[in-house]
């Protein structure tokens, strides 16, 4: 088996999924703290009206899903900021008109043949150089900015009002939150896709929450863990043939629930 | 001295007066217990102290800084899965004077542990928050806002959902850190709370301040049982006349 290892194709696939394992864990552990998953499933689903943009347009992919989801994260941050209560109803508004944006340009291009399900559910097997040197950036990006400002974005994930009151700009780092996790979910769009990057975010570190008692130890297990979720998902995908997104994430998921039904035996 | 000032405050909401022409004045020394019923604004009034709310008329006039001012929620049963130490919640409440880049100092840390150790806390304090007692989490938010040195700390039900026990002794340690710095308690038990403190204003939409030496000498508690309603009620009135017989 150790031979596939020769295949360019196979190897990027192995440093997207360590790549994007890095980010979600960071991304994901901030994500389940502020409580915001479903936010995130709105940014992830309007991005595709980006990804739709870009085919349209004919620049790169990953650019456009960019630009669409920091803005999406943008309008949701002064939504929620502005009127908490109305948020439900406005991610799902942006959620669904994302996506059917997306469809709308992917129809009107002009000969158009890419394989859309590759964006719903990924496809880290057709991983480009390109693809993965935008990946690093992204990965060093959001370390730099944990790690420059890991004092305020605690404070504010933890308690809100204590950190305006000790003159932390709350609506800044709020707003700062959600386009990390814009990012990340672009990021993780090759890999499982936008439907599935969710899961990504949220399974490794609802596990390492049990182990975790501070959040930078939750982002550092997290991520390891993805990391182990995503190349066992590989194998997997690769040994019986199966979508390596999918493949991915119901390895997440059964390591999860096995790992839960032990605590709970005990 | 005078630490903070409140003149004919007024505060609506939704059309609703929550608090109406309020006078106060908070000062050094002062063990301030703000009593009232649900909904008669009492944590509304800390919230305008604090800046985080702002009256539609009315002054307050702060002689001090706010960052002098501690701070310490409602609600700190809230976000309890939140992976996050003693400590670090402690640190949240320190402005270091040399800004680290990265981390935290060896000064802030120093000052939390300082902090911890004023309110017993200094064994606990690389554990996970939620795996403290309802008692113990108390004592970490009170070393929070003692870890930026005010000169007065707002408690808002610093002992809601403390068995009696912990009540004590989270007031012990209120009395304990009265000699040096004044201490406002929005508070629901109100028999233990007289106990210590010794001013107490009484909040529904209007306010009623007495202070304690006058209220002990015209209820005697000692002798005759009076209960909770009734005391809040006679705590409501400007004057405090006469015996209750219960």
């Amino acid at each position: 088996m150790l031979e596939v290892l020769q295949y360019s194709f196979i190897q990027n696939a192995l440093i997207a999924g360590i790549l994007i394992s890095i980010a979600a864990g960071i991304i994901g552990s901030l994500v389940v703290v502020n409580k915001i998953t479903f936010l995130t499933g709105g940014i992830a689903h309007s991005s595709y009206g980006g990804i739709g943009l870009a085919i349209y347009l004919g620049i790169p992919v990953l650019f456009g899903a960019t630009i669409f989801a920091v803005l999406t994260a943008i309008i949701i941050a002064i939504i929620t900021l502005k009127n908490r209560t109305r948020i439900d109803a406005i991610i799902g508004i942006m959620w669904a008109s994302g996506m059917a944006i997306g469809i709308i340009f992917v129809d009107l291009t002009p000969g158009y043949n890419v394989d859309l399900m590759s964006y719903l559910f990924g496809s880290i097997i057709a991983v480009s150089n390109e693809d993965l040197i935008f990946m690093s950036l992204l990965d060093f990006f959001i370390i730099f900015i944990i790690l420059f400002f890991y004092k305020q974005i605690l404070a504010v994930s933890y308690d809100s009002e204590f950190a305006s009151l000790r003159g932390i700009n709350v609506k800044f780092f709020y707003t700062l939150i959600l386009i990390l996790a814009a990012l990340c979910v672009v990021a993780a769009i090759k890999a499982v896709g936008l439907i599935l990057v969710i899961a990504l975010l949220t399974i490794p570190t609802y596990l390492a929450e049990t182990f975790a008692n501070k959040l930078s130890s939750m982002m550092m297990i997290s991520s390891i863990l993805a990391t182990i979720f995503t190349i066992i998902g590989l194998i997997v995908s690769y040994v019986y043939d199966i979508s390596s997104g999918a493949s991915i994430i119901m390895v997440s998921v059964i390591i999860l629930t096995v790992v839960k039904l032990i605590g709970l035996k005990r | 001295m005078e630490l903070i000032n409140i003149s004919n405050l007024s505060y609506r909401y939704h059309k609703t007066d929550v608090l109406e022409n309020i006078n106060l004045s908070i000062n050094e020394n002062d063990f301030l217990a703000i009593i009232g019923p649900n909904g008669g604004g009492k944590s509304t009034l800390l919230k305008l102290i604090l800046g985080l709310l702002t009256p539609q008329s009315g002054t307050i006039n702060k002689k001090i800084p706010n960052s002098l001012i501690g701070y310490v929620p409602q609600n700190t049963n809230l976000n309890i899965d939140f992976p996050i130490t003693a400590l670090e919640i402690v640190l949240m409440g320190h402005i270091s004077s040399k800004k680290k880049i990265f981390g935290y100092s060896k000064d802030d840390i120093s000052c939390a542990m300082k902090s911890l150790e004023q309110v017993g806390m200094e064994k606990f304090a690389n554990s996970k928050i939620g795996d403290l007692s309802g008692g113990q989490r108390q004592r970490v938010f009170i070393a929070r806002a003692l870890c930026s040195n005010p000169k007065i700390m707002l408690l808002d039900e610093p002992t809601a959902s403390i068995d009696v026990k912990g009540q004590r002794e989270i007031y012990e340690l209120l009395k304990e850190l009265n000699k040096s710095i004044c201490i406002v308690v929005v508070s629901h038990d109100i028999s233990v709370l007289l106990n210590y403190a010794k001013n107490v204003a009484h909040i529904n939409k209007n306010i009623v301040y007495h202070s304690l030496e006058n209220v002990q000498k015209n209820i005697n508690t000692q002798n005759e049982h009076l209960c909770e309603v009734e005391l809040l009620s006679a705590l409501g009135k400007t004057q405090i006349c006469c015996n209750h017989n219960h």
